[in-house]
């Protein structure tokens, strides 16, 4: 706990400008790579699907998936960064090694690279909510408070990722990050449907997953529909993405130091 | 760090001590290096020479014991003495997404050096090393000895006051090793503090001032190179390649010359510290033989052993 407060953020942004100067060089690939798949499903779903499909709570159902597409552009970007990306750096090119031979400690190594995963989510999120307009889309003013939101959710994702980076043994070990966390949190955290009209017990599983909250918030701020307890939503998103941090900095000491 | 205009000590460890599960990687050493001096630090592989280096950067955690580093504690000042650390690291880690130049710009930051400084002093380090022309390619693109260049001019981005040399030539060609040596050399005299680690043992003997010799995992000699070569080993060595009968009788000679010897597959090697006419004469007629001052490797295999023992 002494080791996460005494964190300091100037040298966690030293980790976060490491690889920023990285990234600028790939941006256009790297931007293609976030961006692809959540811009083909809003065509093919969205423009594609949405003319068989009636309104769903009052939305087209191109109005319907759009925000959630850009919190799945967070989430993907966000955990994918913090996995392959930071799994490279931790072991083929040694960064991480090289990282810690000078004052950087690894709780700012681990914040730094939780915060760059974030900002990278982030940046995703938001490239999606401005090409909505493109599409049809006018959000309410209320889409103001959805950076923060994409962000908190940068973090916890981003978060994820970096704790099974500390786990991973090899690349493989991602496909079951891949295939059993994110992919089903793509498809069942109600970008598609509306969570309210499945079965009970089915709702209960799906309410507990970390991106339907995520998407729930991200449609209201969006259309400006917002419904009471949105605020501790928020709450509990925020403590999520700080226990996943906490525990990605404690798994990453336990990996680097021996 | 220097209070009283003394030869402080820059790194003091005492009954040091690690262990991997079961394994006793160093087994309680205590060794001191003083201010100014190049400490050579020597043993086979597998002696626990990189643990204790990685426990004093704080990459390992002791087990017992007490490490001290410009008279601060490890770990509880860990970030305050690595400020004035350098490190060459054994296993290159430069970082291969960025150029020459940001790669140093990019390590100083981790040292909060302003910009602008760090551009200044990345343009001299490179010319120092001789990189200046390489400034804006890619790790990929530089030699071996250009690389190790560069983690030199990296470590040294911060005018660090302890630089950390694990295996700083390994794998190098003779011209750039003596680049290596050159500059280092210059580091030396401008003060700066070495601890050195290498499996080159005329690297050790030019470079170093004191050295200490680890083998698994405890110290088992340490002190002024030159001094414990003639007092360990002796003043001369005689290489001699002959059969096994030739060598069983220059045995007994090198016995009677008090002289010490050592059986290899094809011959003998005798220790000598004096002249010794029979030795010599009884030498002659063996089909191969060298003569040759007593050296450092001498030192080191006698001390460790002529077999492989690593763990």
């Amino acid at each position: 706990m002494n080791k996460i407060l005494s964190v300091s953020a100037k040298n966690m942004f030293r980790v976060v400008q490491r690889n920023a100067r990285v990234w600028w060089k790939y941006k256009i690939p790297s931007l293609v790579g976030n961006l692809g798949q959540p811009l083909l499903f809003l065509l093919a779903f969205g423009l594609g699907l949405g003319q068989q499909i009636e309104t769903i709570a009052g939305l087209t159902y191109l109005q319907f998936i759009a925000p959630g597409l850009a919190c799945s552009a967070v989430m993907y970007s966000a955990s994918f960064e913090a996995t392959y990306g930071s799994y490279t750096r931790l072991s083929t090119q040694s960064t991480f090694e090289g990282i810690l031979m000078t004052p950087i400690t690894v709780e700012e190594l681990a914040f730094g690279e939780v915060l760059w995963g974030a900002l990278k989510g982030l940046l995703s999120g938001l490239v999606m909510i401005a090409v909505m307009p493109l599409f049809g889309l006018w959000p309410s003013p209320w889409v103001a408070c959805l950076p923060p939101l994409l962000f908190v959710a940068g973090i916890l994702f981003a978060a994820l990722g970096l704790i099974m980076t500390a786990l991973a043994t090899n690349y493989d070990f991602f496909n079951y990050f891949v295939s059993l966390i994110i992919t089903p949190l793509f498809l069942f955290s109600g970008i598609f449907f509306a969570v309210e009209n499945l079965p009970r017990a089915t709702m209960t599983v799906v309410k507990i997953m970390p991106l339907t909250p995520v998407v729930d918030l991200a449609r209201m701020f969006c259309y400006g529909t917002v419904k009471s307890g949105w605020l501790m939503q928020i709450v509990i998103l925020v403590l999520l993405a700080a226990g996943a941090s906490w525990l990605a900095a404690v798994l990453l000491r336990r990996r680097l130091i021996k | 760090m220097n209070k009283n205009n003394q030869p402080s000590i820059i790194v003091e460890a005492k009954e040091l001590a690690k262990s991997f599960g079961n394994r006793q990687a160093v087994k309680g050493i205590s060794f001191s290096i003083q201010q100014g001096e190049c400490f050579g630090f020597l043993g086979p592989n597998g002696a626990g020479k990189t643990t204790t280096i990685q426990m004093i950067l704080g990459l390992v955690e002791k087990s017992a014991g007490e490490l001290l580093v410009f008279g601060e504690k490890i770990p509880a000042q860990l970030k305050a003495i690595k400020r004035q650390i350098g490190v060459i690291p054994q296993n290159d880690n430069l970082d291969t997404d960025l150029t020459v130049f940001e790669n140093l710009l990019t390590y100083a930051s981790y040292y909060q050096m302003p910009r602008h400084k760090a551009g200044v002093r990345a343009t001299e380090l490179l010319q120092f090393f001789a990189l200046d022309n390489r400034r804006h390619e890619y790790i990929r693109q530089l030699s071996g000895g250009q690389r190790r260049r560069l983690l030199l001019a990296r470590a040294m981005m911060h005018q660090p006051q302890l630089l950390i040399l694990d295996e700083p030539t390994v794998g190098l060609d003779p011209q750039a090793r003596h680049l290596i040596w050159q500059r280092l050399k210059t580091l030396k005299e401008q003060g700066v503090t070495m601890m050195l680690t290498s499996h080159y043992m005329d690297e050790v003997a030019r470079l170093s001032d004191r050295i200490l010799v680890m083998d698994q995992g405890q110290v088992v000699a340490q002190g002024e190179p030159k001094q414990m070569v003639s007092e360990l080993v002796g003043l001369d060595v005689f290489e001699v390649i002959c059969s096994d009968e030739e060598a069983l009788l220059l045995q007994t000679v090198a016995s009677d010359c008090q002289a010490r010897s050592e059986r290899t597959p094809d011959g003998i090697y005798i220790y000598t510290d004096k002249d010794c006419a029979e030795l010599d004469r009884a030498i002659r007629p063996c089909s191969q033989w060298l003569r040759r001052p007593a050296n450092l490797e001498d030192l080191f295999i006698k001390l460790t052993g002529r077999t492989i023992h690593e763990s």
